[in-house]
């Protein structure tokens, strides 16, 4: 922790230039999150709401855990680009799983968990033995992946997915104190926030991830297991992604489409809360705020009245503003 | 002190003295696979059809002409993810402005033209003036070009004349336009990145820009020169699309997944992302590597789907031979 | 050595008017004064050595004359002419180039396209490939070297000293009058330093002025005619070579005497056990190597550029393993196939190229420091801020080891001088607690008295018991430090050799010409 050495006179002047020192430290995902966020419930009442805030950040708890994982990737120094398409498969894979049977669910969660592990353990590969940039191994993934779900399913979903599934993102306890409506999803990411954050954070995985994004060669000298960390990391990823692939279905039920465009938003979340795409750099709680940004985001737009298509738009204005905003200020650091 | 190491081996400094990049193995390979594969399951209809190869040709120009723009962006080391929309909003103006009238035409491609110049011209900027990642940067402004494009049209629109589909459909003899036209684009890309000073700074720019900037270039313009012609490259898909499609609709471009599909048979030509090096035929066989597989799995009755799962495996494996004996670690 | 002193002083120099000039030249940067009021004088046809610690200032100077930097107050002359450059490129084309000790080459691109990078012979746009390998061989011709580099080879599959050259055809390509160098013979061999001697004598010839910035003080004597001392951003002095001696010249650097260079070296008592044990170790890079190591003693590892030094250490720290034959640590057998597993048995390995190798720079200099105690644990072990598991107090301990100066542990390693950072690299590795260290180049780059400092705790290391296998192309540095040297040669080992052996013995056997047995002898020879 930086002790900052003031020289000036005055009890309070000092309490209130180190408060200044401390709020100049914020990074700017946090007070970025929260304008919008109040000009969101300034623009409709009920997200001022407990219940309303519950069902916002029920509906972007998925984005925030695919952008923990992706996270991790990235300030690995590389890029995971197949997410997208783990999605589609566990929303498509498990339409068909299930066959509208309520008992198939947990086999059904377990056969994608499964899936997922075995992607990332490839994505791992390719990378870390192979010497493929991550960037062309995920892409090259994310084409099997969403291929294959496609010729699983033979091209449309095959049932719906049975509400004791759904209930992961869609479901909430009822009656809890304080909160009221308490989003299973929310509690999800509550888990694996604490999981992330202690691995990131608090252990040596997360110190060895940011060294090898920053300095690969530096850390395999030093005889940080490279391969083994990346492999890690894109376990953890892929993992993440069925996770949240199973929120997404369980929320907004089953359809061909989605989970197209997930890999982009969620790097545009992760940009948004800090993160360099260089690699070193990376934190688990911007991550998640990223999310929410990006989220409140479009519900500020929608709210606005913009029709979708603008939607788009301003979303591809305000990624690019983050990003010059965050790299600009960079350089004048240096 | 850095020192720049050599880590090949003997069998690729000997393809490297008669420079045939390994690309072109592989798609001589894939042709053989290919013509094996096709006489096996249906007694060779296509690889003994002259036509139907042709056509598998003209099957892979619009994704060709806009490769090869992608490839002067990454050898830039930069690159461009704006290319599918540039290529729907081509399509969906081109065909508005036409309305179905010949005399429109002209107007309607120094329409388009302009729009992609502005586009690339605004990629350009954003990366190197306001410093922001290609990735994002040009992520972004397609999201804004999408965005256009749906709030001002949600179908099909406009029509194409008759005497515009000659682009899409023509043909000199039996040499059909499109044919004549991808040439044309890639011979030209050859030699602006060959022969010309543009060319030799865009190397030098995705090489090394530092040494780039110390050695007196304007390297903010190399970078913009280059994604202003990137976006052409989209702007000229496009009108090739809609003279086929006779009509624009804004799912063109991403339908055809032409930027990631653009960047993937870059690189599988060869052209590292890292920038620096690389060049436009490798690109083209890139791109015809995936025509062939794509022609072949029609014929064979392969599910589209597993198509799409081949081409992945592809994309890895190709550019997987030629990283794996690199000592370097990817990232 | 009197023929040539006379030579110097009959060259032209006080009587013909400087070719360039700097004068009262200050530059600050935030929170440090870089110079402060310089003014040297430099003459056509002469070599001129600028020297100094590091942080004196001599890299500011040369980056103020190569137009790279604006000097606060002060101006540069050129023939007589003032001059003010904004950008390199201006510079360069008035006639002063310089020449960075990282080479500023592309790699993918020709000789030729190098050399011309940026005003390609064309026409409307087109480049005249042809003329510009025909200009391209002129140039390396004028140099004398076209018979060992193409206008059309690849720039990366050029040797470290070709590509040398390939930077100096590009200056001489703009007619450079002043040709700047920085640390030019760093990386080079034996022979290439010759080759390069030759180049600047050449050159020299034609009238140009040569500055070269360099910590090799032995070259500096041989090539220099003049010397400039710099220290702390102020001139001390600037001399004629034949004027001044070496302890002279490092007097004048650090303002006292270093009396003595190097640490005396261990006596036979204090070697302890075998602790590491190679026998016919072999790899894709070397072959048929054996050697012990005992505790307490520095061996010396000398050779020529490529004789496999390097990859040596990389295949006993699991770099770039070994593939037959046998290793052992403390008396056990093992095999380590990669730097965790060295790690773990208590190896340490500080690679040459301290900040592309050795800090991740981005990182707070703590996670720096601790990064091999961390490698080794668990992969989602707990971690502490300052250190591991009981030992909490380890980041400062290690700092004060050190002597790192810094106001926070918390700062980017990458805002860090270049001293403190391969404090860092060496705090990280006594963190590990090993008792095998293997030094590569552990003092290249680095001024005098840093040297010194790096040698005292290299011995440090040894009356603890460490064993230390020191890799070194600095022959002074192999004779003052190693209490035995093995010396390689062509991938192999050439032969052993003992405490104080000459450097031509040493030379000799690196250059292949003499066995073990008659080094000896010359040795015993020159002894008597």
């Amino acid at each position: 922790m930086t002790t900052s050495t003031i020289t000036s006179s005055g009890g309070l002047t000092s309490v209130l230039r180190s408060i200044w020192e401390w709020i100049k430290r914020i990074p700017p995902v946090y007070p970025v999150f929260f304008v919008i966020f109040i000009s969101v419930g300034l623009l409709n009442h009920s997200y001022q709401t407990m219940n309303g805030i519950m069902v916002f950040l029920r509906r972007s708890s998925p984005l925030a855990i695919l952008a923990i994982g992706e996270m991790m990737v990235l300030a690995s120094g590389g890029f995971d680009l197949s997410i997208g398409a783990i999605v589609t498969m566990v929303v498509l894979g498990s339409s068909l799983l299930l066959s509208n049977n309520p008992a198939n669910a947990f086999p059904a969660i377990m056969i994608m968990l499964g899936l997922g592990l075995v992607i990332g353990l490839v994505n791992g590969f390719v990378v870390s033995y192979l010497k493929v940039p991550s960037f062309i191994a995920t892409l090259g993934m994310m084409l099997m992946v969403r291929g294959g779900a496609l010729y699983w399913v033979g091209g449309a979903p095959r049932g719906y997915l049975t509400d004791n599934w759904r209930a992961f993102g869609r479901n909430y306890f009822e009656k809890v104190p304080v909160f009221g409506r308490f989003p299973i999803a929310l509690l999800i990411l509550l888990v694996i926030a604490i999981f992330s954050y202690y691995i990131f954070h608090r252990s040596n995985y997360g110190k060895q991830v940011l060294s090898i994004g920053d300095n690969v060669l530096a850390s395999k000298f030093s005889g940080v297991r490279v391969p083994r960390v990346r492999v890690m990391t894109f376990v953890i990823c892929s993992i993440f992604a069925v996770i949240a692939g199973i929120m997404i279905g369980g929320y907004g039920g089953v359809n061909v489409t989605i989970g197209e465009g997930l890999e982009l938003q969620t790097i545009a979340a992760c940009v948004v809360g800090g993160v360099i795409l260089l690699g070193g750099k990376g934190s688990v709680p911007n991550a998640i705020f990223g999310a929410f940004t990006m989220q409140a985001i479009v519900d500020l737009l929608n709210l606005l009245g913009l029709p979708k298509p603008y939607t788009d738009a301003v979303q591809g204005l305000i990624i690019i503003a983050a990003v010059a905003y965050v790299s600009l200020s960079t350089r004048k650091k240096r | 002190m850095t020192t720049i190491t050599v880590s090949e081996n003997r069998f690729k400094q000997f393809l490297r003295t008669i420079h045939i990049p390994p690309v072109f193995l592989f798609l001589v390979f894939i042709f053989l696979l290919g013509g094996i594969l096709d006489q096996i399951f249906s007694d060779g209809q296509i690889f003994k059809n002259p036509p139907i190869l042709l056509n598998i040709v003209v099957r892979s120009v619009p994704l060709g002409i806009v490769a090869v723009g992608q490839t002067l962006v990454i050898i830039g080391a930069s690159i461009d993810l704006s290319v599918a929309y540039t290529i729907s909003i081509t399509a969906v103006m081109a065909s508005f402005v036409m309305q179905g009238n010949s005399a429109n035409v002209p107007k309607a491609i120094l329409v388009v033209f302009a729009i992609g110049a502005v586009i690339g011209l605004v990629n350009g900027l954003t990366i190197t003036k306001l410093h922001v990642n290609s990735f994002i940067a040009t992520l972004g402004v397609g999201l804004i070009i999408k965005g256009i494009i749906n709030a001002t049209f949600s179908n099909y629109t406009g029509s194409v004349p008759d005497s515009f589909q000659y682009f899409g459909y023509g043909a000199f003899g039996i040499i059909p336009v499109a044919i004549l036209i991808l040439l044309m684009v890639v011979i030209a890309g050859w030699l602006l990145l060959s022969r010309s000073k543009f060319g030799f700074h865009l190397y030098g720019v995705g090489g090394n820009v530092e040494v780039a900037r110390l050695s007196g270039l304007r390297t903010d313009g190399v970078l913009i020169i280059a994604h202003v012609l990137c976006s052409l490259t989209a702007v000229l898909t496009g009108l090739f699309l809609v003279s086929r499609l006779q009509s624009g609709a804004p799912w063109v471009g991403p339908d055809g997944i032409y930027d990631l599909e653009s960047v993937a048979t870059t690189v599988v030509g060869g052209t590292a992302l890292a920038g620096g090096k690389g060049g436009v035929w490798g690109t083209l066989a890139g791109v015809l590597i995936f025509g062939v597989l794509d022609t072949t799995f029609n014929q064979l009755g392969v599910n589209p789907y597993l198509k799409t799962v081949l081409r992945g495996a592809i994309i890895v494996l190709a550019v997987a031979s030629y990283t794996f004996r690199s000592k370097k670690d990817a990232a | 050595m009197t023929d040539q002193t006379l030579k110097s002083e009959s060259s032209p120099i006080e009587t013909l008017a400087p070719l360039t000039e700097v004068c009262n030249i200050s530059k600050r940067f935030p929170g440090v004064v870089a110079l402060d009021d310089v003014s040297v004088k430099f003459y056509p046809g002469e070599v001129h050595a600028v020297v100094g610690e590091n942080g004196a200032g001599k890299s500011t100077l040369m980056k103020i004359m190569a137009g790279a930097y604006t000097p606060d107050s002060g101006e540069i002359y050129l023939s007589g002419e003032k001059v003010l450059f904004t950008h390199p490129q201006e510079a360069q084309e008035k006639g002063i180039s310089i020449i960075y000790q990282e080479f500023n080459l592309l790699p993918e691109r020709t000789v030729a396209a190098n050399i011309f990078f940026g005003r390609e012979p064309s026409k409307y746009g087109v480049v005249d490939t042809r003329e510009m390998n025909k200009q391209a061989s002129a140039v390396l011709r004028e140099i004398g070297v076209e018979q060992m580099i193409s206008p059309t080879t690849q720039a990366s599959s050029l040797s470290v000293a070709e590509q040398q050259l390939v930077e100096i055809a590009k200056a001489i390509s703009f007619k450079a009058k002043v040709l700047i160098m920085d640390e030019p013979t760093a990386a080079l061999t034996y022979t290439e330093v010759k080759l390069l001697d030759d180049l600047i004598q050449r050159l020299k010839s034609r009238g140009m002025a040569i500055i070269f910035i360099s910590h090799r003080l032995i070259e500096v004597f041989d090539i220099a005619e003049k010397i400039t001392v710099l220290k702390d951003g102020q001139l001390v002095k600037t001399t004629k070579k034949a004027e001044v001696t070496p302890s002279d010249v490092v007097f004048l650097m650090v303002g006292r005497a270093l009396d003595h260079y190097f640490p005396p070296l261990g006596k036979p008592e204090d070697f302890g056990d075998v602790v590491l044990r190679v026998t016919d170790a072999s790899n894709q890079f070397i072959k048929g190597i054996s050697f012990e190591l005992r505790r307490g003693e520095v061996l010396g590892i000398a050779g020529l550029q490529g004789s496999g030094r390097t990859e040596l250490a990389q295949a006993l720290f699991g770099v770039a393993p070994f593939e037959s034959g046998s290793m052992e640590l403390h008396g056990k057998a093992i095999a380590v196939k990669n730097p965790s597993m060295a790690i773990r048995n208590k190896m340490a390995f500080v690679t040459e190229d301290r900040k592309s190798e050795g800090i991740a720079p981005r990182q707070p200099i703590r996670d720096n420091m601790l990064m091999t105690v961390r490698a080794i644990q668990s992969v989602f072990g707990v971690i502490h801020k300052d250190g591991i598991g009981k030992s909490r107090k380890l980041v400062p301990m290690l700092g004060k080891q050190v002597d790192i100066r810094t106001d926070s542990f918390d700062r980017e390693a990458q805002f860090l001088s270049g001293g403190n950072q391969q404090k860092v690299v060496l705090a990280k590795w006594l963190a590990s607690d090993a008792n095998v260290f293997i030094f590569d180049e552990p003092t290249r780059g680095i001024d005098v008295e840093s040297k010194a400092s790096i040698h005292d705790m290299i011995r440090d290391l040894t009356n603890r018991g460490i064993a230390v296998l020191m890799i070194s192309s600095e022959l002074p540095e192999i004779v003052g430090m190693s209490d035995r040297i093995l010396v390689m040669w062509d991938r192999q080992i050439a032969g052993e050799l003992p405490a104080k052996s000459s450097e031509q013995e040493i030379m000799l056997m690196a250059t292949g010409h003499v066995d073990a047995k008659s080094a000896k002898n010359i040795s015993k020879a020159g002894e008597e």
